[in-house]
């Protein structure tokens, strides 16, 4: 764990960079976050995925896999992979602010 | 019988007749009087596959027809068999609706319908070449397939791949590629032959002890591993995986295990599943998250557990209290603990064994004390157990009767409690 500052505000990141607490994180974190995952710029179709990866998150209690994503979000695998290309769930976890989606076993 | 006895009778309805439900049917079997519980398994085919038995088919080492027998004959007297289809499940007014029309009843509903493969779901896989190039051995056909083309197999390069997690036995694809590494050495031909195992964790396997352990025996063993390969395609015309971000992995074989969903009729039946088609239920209880008096056993059940026959039979003791206990009135308890304890074949009659829960990774030492068979190491002793746990199925598990000496939850006894990869040999 530790202390980092996004958008001039200090939050609480895991060992992997992932939010601790997922209600520090605000809209206007994502573009800081997503630029230091290679992500220049945050379009539509990627604020699609935030937010429904929040929702999901504070439904479920854990944000989605990737093949849930495709199956829920509206945007397909292969967007989800133009969109996010280090790892959909992964990386829009990330900027979403939320834990690292827990993986299955 | 007096009409008033006959209306105290409660209906318990199991979907399913694999491991789960045949376990869970005779366990209630047992529990329950024939005027306190009346119980119906409902099935789409009366075949019921010793599942582990599939990773030895295509290495000839079994055969399909040796792995298969009727279900019913595996469930005890006073239980009721109905081979249909369902459609779906009312969990609202507690019916579950087959597709000739038919609808059973229920006080109390048990999911024991498993997992099914979804090999559509992945571009190409079932397209040019499956079949002939491109194989699953998590059915008797694809198996059975697998094993004709491996015996006239003379070189080139195997792939073995996991598409995606959640899968049933995430070791068998292992399994696999260690029997296959053994079976060419055997003919002769191993030096004619690449084996690659590709996969989309980080690792060889989900948990960090085992995986840097399985990491090491794949090495050993000169098998290559590609990790975090998530697939996108199988293209069985210029025979390459492709992953979604576009790497490639070229074979002359591939061995794919497809992705897994829960069965169908879950995703017709409003609020009993997830995306996925998996019920939500809960870890320690059993309980679904759709309904109180449905519960869910084995691999359709969304837990964080292993999807694998051990867990189902370690599963079913706290299943048939909690059932008995709701039907009580009484509080459910939190008997499942995530036990797991998986033999995984290596080749040349030896077999690992790993062993854990929820909350504890696979450990060295040994099972089920410090006086018994060898964790995570290879051993003669360990592949007889393998061998023999295919009679304690039928006679044992099946029956729904604990294992001599094999507690339902994780013993910690024989574990090394530092387990530090240093101290692993």
């Amino acid at each position: 764990m530790s202390m980092t500052t996004i958008a001039a505000t200090a939050v609480e990141l895991d060992a992997e960079g992932f939010f601790v607490h997922p209600e520090q994180w605000t809209d206007d974190m994502a573009p800081e976050i997503a630029r230091a995952e290679g992500i220049d710029a945050l379009t539509d179709a990627h604020w699609t995925v935030i937010r429904f990866m929040r929702a999901q998150y504070f439904e479920k209690g854990t944000g989605p896999t990737v093949r849930v994503l495709g199956k829920t979000s509206g945007v397909s695998v292969k967007e989800l992979y133009q969109l996010f290309p280090k790892g959909p769930a992964k990386i829009a976890a990330k900027i979403a602010g939320i834990p690292k989606p827990r993986g299955c076993i | 019988m007096p009409s008033g006895v006959r209306e105290m009778t409660k209906q318990a309805v199991i979907l399913g007749g694999g491991t789960g439900g045949t376990l869970v049917a005779n366990r209630l079997r047992r529990l329950f009087t024939d005027t306190e519980l009346a119980i119906t398994v409902v099935d789409q085919d009366d075949r019921h596959v010793y599942q582990p038995g599939l990773l030895f088919v295509p290495f000839g080492l079994t055969h399909p027809e040796d792995i298969v027998r009727p279900r019913a004959r595996q469930l005890h007297d006073g239980i009721s068999f109905v081979e249909r289809a369902i459609d779906h499940v009312d969990i609202e007014s507690n019916e579950v609706h087959l597709v000739d029309g038919r609808v059973l009843g229920y006080d109390v509903l048990v999911v024991a319908s498993g997992a099914v493969l979804v090999p559509e779901e992945t571009e190409g896989l079932t397209g040019p070449g499956w079949m002939e190039r491109v194989f699953t051995f998590y059915t008797p056909e694809g198996a059975a397939a697998l094993g004709a083309a491996f015996a006239t197999f003379d070189g080139g390069r195997v792939v073995v791949n996991v598409v995606d997690m959640p899968i049933k036995c995430p070791v068998a694809p292992l399994e696999l590629c260690f029997l296959a590494d053994w079976y060419f050495r055997e003919r002769g031909i191993r030096d004619r032959v690449d084996l690659v195992y590709v996969t989309p964790l980080d690792g060889a396997f989900t948990k960090p002890v085992a995986s840097a352990r399985l990491g090491q025996m794949l090495a050993d063993k000169g098998i290559e591993l590609i990790t975090e390969f998530n697939t996108g395609q199988v293209d069985g015309e210029t025979n390459r995986l492709v992953s979604f971000d576009g790497r490639e992995v070229p074979f002359d074989l591939a061995v794919v295990v497809p992705l897994h969903g829960g069965a169908s009729y879950v995703g017709r039946s409003p609020g009993l599943g997830d995306e996925l088609n998996f019920v939500p239920t809960d870890e320690h209880t059993l309980q679904s998250k759709a309904a109180p008096n449905v519960f869910v056993i084995g691999d359709a059940a969304n837990v964080p557990a292993s999807k694998a026959g051990s867990v189902t039979h370690f599963e079913g003791e706290t299943l048939v209290h909690n059932v008995h206990r709701f039907l009580s009135g009484e509080p459910l308890v939190d008997g499942f603990d995530g036990h797991a304890n998986c033999f995984i074949e290596t080749g040349f009659h030896k077999a690992l064994l790993i062993d854990f829960n929820y909350d504890t990774e696979p450990l060295t030492g040994h099972f089920p004390s410090a006086v018994g068979l060898p964790l995570l190491k290879e051993s003669h002793l360990n592949h007889l157990g393998k061998l023999m746990f295919q009679w304690l199925y039928w006679h044992s598990l099946l029956p729904g009767r604990d294992i001599p000496g094999i507690s339902s939850t994780m013993p910690t006894a024989g574990k090394a409690h530092h387990p530090s990869l240093a101290e692993q040999e």
